[in-house]
């Protein structure tokens, strides 16, 4: 195994200080590869996330991002060191237009700027012939597409995905996921949750299943693809009203 | 009627100023700041002291620029007065706000913000007295624009609307243009996602407060030249910028320069129907017509 | 001694009235989290309300209704109410910062219309010529003072037990949920907004009736007495003796009352007579100084509210 891009070990968060979601959550992810995380409504998939974000405190365990503790840095110096978040909704500014919404996602890039953006908009050619407009005009797949451009413009080592198909249309959110899939092919690194989960199995390498805000099963993905436990995992939740 | 259209653009033009920074504020920090005229107050005095110490060390400087009434030393002083101001601003923000809005009593900060409304206006007068000032003892001459019917203008009007039209251009290309600016808007629209877009939540906030400080600046002094200094001029000014950022919409910077001349035209176009007493009172009408017809303002939009 | 006696009577008046102003602002900040930057318009509008339709007649204005004086007392009320109803109405679904500055607004605007519109209520002269209740029986001295002071506190006593009832129902710990988390409250089944409204129009009432008492108590209204002064005094008292408990208000009230009296006596008794005149700034820093202190150092004030289990996140067991 080459050396985790990011391991989180015993993570311990939620929104408020003395109601932890997140009971020990333990995980790895590694480069280029699609590290999905799935379980039940309420597993603590989106807080797992936004802890390693920056974007709730953790009350205990660590998270290491190339070997370094990152768990108590700041969301925009995560930013900065490569690390990209894409939210599930209101990931990007609809006020904005969008080659602004671009921009501000290129600030940092200096020189390099005007040439990652000519590449973004080759990648995503709908936002090409729409950089005037307003973001909030643009359809839920083409925000997604924006978004994750966003994300790429800081050239990330590794991208947070909450959930990029959903409210989408089967066609759209397939489009999204199989781009997740040509983006680890240059070499970045997707922590991804979804709620589709047959169609990311087939996508991802390696696969976390939470409930109730701790660990249940990981392994390869194409394994639990076929696997019973899963299956029990989410009907399991259903049985015991845990939502 | 015209002379009062007239007038009103006038008094738009340092409302529109004031009202920039409250509205940026109020939106990016969340809180309806009712110390922000006291920042204008602040401005206003600061020149003062920055225009007697430039005249007394550069004579050069204490000449007039005619025909208006204004020195270069108080130009000098503006300049001093916006950093001055923007920095107050700052330093407040850091000793009073940050920490009750650390204690997470979101709601408290209204409270705070009049706490300290209280303290500066009050400040300023046990330091500069309960009497009028002046930037300049001259009477200004008006120029007749008109004699039927009669329309003045003072050149110092005409400069205050130049430059106040000048200032708001140039926060326009920032806002439109510049990354900052983008950042800015971010951060006021959503700051969780601009912080994962790299946005340095802190900075931006001490941006938001150095602008609005100021602008406020600009406005106070502005004011002090179209009327007089008094410590208590915060006290009427507060109504008329908050009427401008709710005319225009809370967090909306176009909204605040619209709502400021709105407002300043509505106060004296209602001198035609209303007592001059009753001036006070317009900024209020104008709030209360605004919620009943378009509660989110010309430019606003809904938000929790 | 009977002049101490007489002076103390004369404080416990004033700072009883203020109490119950205190309680009314209370239901709307502590208990609902409404911000009023206008307390004065409401307790202007029950101290004119209550003069100019108990009053005898007047030339040149509005009034000289003649009301018995419990009507008329209810009557300022009801006006006060009146205003609440309307300025929550525009404001209450909207973010909190409206409520603000249209409150502050409708005391900037009543303090304008009372000192400029003389056919209403006098102008800056103010409203005069009305008789206190049972005067004929008891005078004007000392008895008098007395007997109303008893009124007061009986007023006073009655409106905390009220409210202490109040907070205590289903509809007070509604008002608690809505200031903790409106969405839950809203997923319950209530409108929030109109919860609000109403809690704002009781407190506004209250208001209301304090500044009927008070107009009562001087028999005289001017626009004199309904500066912003008031609502920074009224504010402090609450802050200062702990917004959500009923107690601390009446505590502040009395406390902040005595501190005022006091500040301004030491400050005339001892202050250079060429600073007399900056009496008023020293004691506005005095009492925004309490204002921002408080709330950065003890912002449950000295008698905090009781934590309830609504208390979202500071009671781990909710």
């Amino acid at each position: 195994m080459p050396e985790a891009v990011l391991e989180a070990r015993g993570v311990t968060a939620g929104y408020v200080p003395d109601l932890p979601i997140l009971h020990e959550v333990s995980l790895v992810a590694h480069p280029a590869q699609i590290t999905l995380i799935i379980g039940p409504n309420g597993a603590g998939k989106s807080t797992l996330i936004k802890a390693i974000a920056g974007l709730l405190p953790v009350s205990a365990g660590q998270i290491t991002f190339g070997g370094a503790d990152i768990t108590h840095i700041r969301t925009d110096q995560l930013a900065a060191r490569g690390i990209a978040y894409v939210p599930q909704t209101d990931n990007i500014f609809r006020s904005l237009t969008i080659r602004q919404n671009l921009d501000l996602a290129l600030r940092r890039a200096g020189a390099g700027a005007p040439a990652r953006l000519a590449r973004l908009l080759e990648q995503f050619p709908a936002l090409a012939d729409k950089q005037r407009d307003k973001a909030g005009t643009l359809s839920g797949g083409q925000r997604q597409f924006l978004a994750i451009a966003m994300a790429l413009a800081t050239a990330p080592k590794l991208i947070l995905m909450d959930e990029p198909s959903a409210g989408l249309s089967p066609k759209a959110a397939q489009e999204v996921l199989e781009h997740a899939r040509t983006l680890t092919r240059s070499g970045v690194s997707i922590l991804l949750v979804e709620q589709n989960v047959n169609q990311a199995l087939r996508l991802a390498d390696h696969c976390f299943i939470l409930a109730e805000g701790r660990n249940q099963i990981d392994g390869p993905a194409d394994a639990l693809l076929n696997n019973k436990v899963v299956g029990e995992i989410y009907l399991g939740a259903r049985r015991m009203g845990a939502a | 009627m015209i002379q009062n259209l007239i007038d009103g653009v006038l008094t738009g033009s340092y409302i529109s100023l004031g009202a920039i920074g409250l509205t940026l504020v109020m939106h990016i920090l969340r809180f309806a700041n009712f110390s922000h005229a006291e920042l204008l107050s602040l401005g206003a005095y600061a020149a003062l002291v920055c225009d007697a110490l430039v005249s007394a060390l550069v004579p050069v400087f204490a000449v007039k620029l005619a025909p208006l009434s204004l020195t270069g030393a108080l130009i000098v002083a503006i300049f001093v007065s916006m950093v001055f101001t923007g920095l107050s601003a700052l330093v407040i923000d850091r000793l009073v706000f940050k920490r009750v809005r650390e204690k997470g009593q979101e709601l408290s900060m209204v409270f705070a913000s009049f706490g300290m409304a209280l303290i500066i206006r009050n400040v300023i007068g046990l330091v500069f007295g309960l009497s009028p000032e002046l930037y300049s003892k001259d009477i200004a001459f008006a120029m007749i624009l008109s004699r039927d019917p009669l329309i003045l203008v003072k050149p110092d009007q005409i400069f205050v609307l130049v430059a106040a039209l000048v200032l708001m251009f140039l926060l326009h290309l920032i806002l439109s243009r510049t990354t900052f600016g983008y950042s800015l808007r971010a951060v006021a629209e959503n700051p969780s996602l601009a912080q994962v877009n790299g946005v340095n939540l802190q900075r931006t906030i001490m941006a938001v407060w150095l602008i609005g400080g100021g602008l406020a600046a600009v406005a106070g002094i502005f004011y002090g030249l179209s009327h007089q200094l008094i410590p208590v001029m915060g006290r009427d000014l507060v109504l008329p910028i908050f009427a401008a950022t709710i005319v225009g919409g809370i967090g909306s910077v176009y909204g605040a320069v619209l709502g400021g001349f709105i407002v300043g035209i509505a106060g004296n176009l209602a001198l035609v129907v209303l007592p001059s007493g009753y001036t006070p009172s317009v900024p209020f009408l104008l709030i209360i017509v605004v919620l009943i017809l378009r509660p989110h303002g010309l430019f606003g939009e809904a938000r929790a | 001694m009977i002049g101490v006696i007489s002076y103390l009577v004369f404080f416990a008046t004033t700072a009883s009235i203020l109490a119950i102003a205190v309680l009314g602002l209370n239901l709307q900040w502590g208990n609902t989290g409404l911000f009023n930057g206008g307390v004065v318009a409401f307790f202007g509008a029950g101290a004119y309300g209550t003069l100019i339709l108990g009053g005898t007649p007047q030339a040149g204005h509005l009034g000289g209704y003649g009301l018995f004086y419990p009507l008329a007392l209810l009557g300022g009320m009801a006006i006060a109410g009146l205003v609440a109803w309307i300025v929550g109405l525009l404001t209450l679904r909207l973010r909190h910062d409206y409520l603000a500055i249209a409150t502050f607004g409708v005391a900037v605007a009543f303090e304008n219309l009372m000192r400029n519109a003389e056919w209403l209520a006098g102008g800056a002269k103010g409203v005069r010529g009305f008789e206190r209740p049972l005067r004929d029986a008891l005078g004007d001295g000392f008895t008098y003072n007395i007997f109303f002071f008893l009124v007061v506190l009986v007023i006073l006593i009655a409106t905390y037990l009220f409210l202490e009832r109040l907070v205590a129902s289903p509809f007070g710990r509604l008002l608690r949920a809505i200031r903790e988390d409106e969405e839950a409250a809203q997923s319950l089944g209530k409108n929030p907004a109109r919860v609000r409204l109403m809690a704002f129009i009781t407190g506004s009432v209250i208001l209301g009736l304090a500044g009927g008492l008070y107009g009562t108590f001087y028999a005289f209204v001017s626009p004199q007495d309904v500066l912003p002064t008031l609502t920074f005094q009224i504010w402090a008292m609450l802050i200062v003796g702990g917004a959500g408990n009923n107690r601390g208000a009446i505590f502040g009230a009395f406390l902040i009352w005595g501190a005022w009296t006091a500040s301004g006596w030491a400050l005339s008794r001892f202050a250079p007579i060429e600073a007399q005149l900056y009496t008023g700034s020293v004691q506005f820093i005095l009492i925004g100084s309490v204002i921002v202190g408080m709330l950065m150092w003890r912002p449950h004030g000295l008698l905090p509210e009781r934590l309830v289990v609504s208390q979202r996140g500071k009671t781990p067991s909710a």
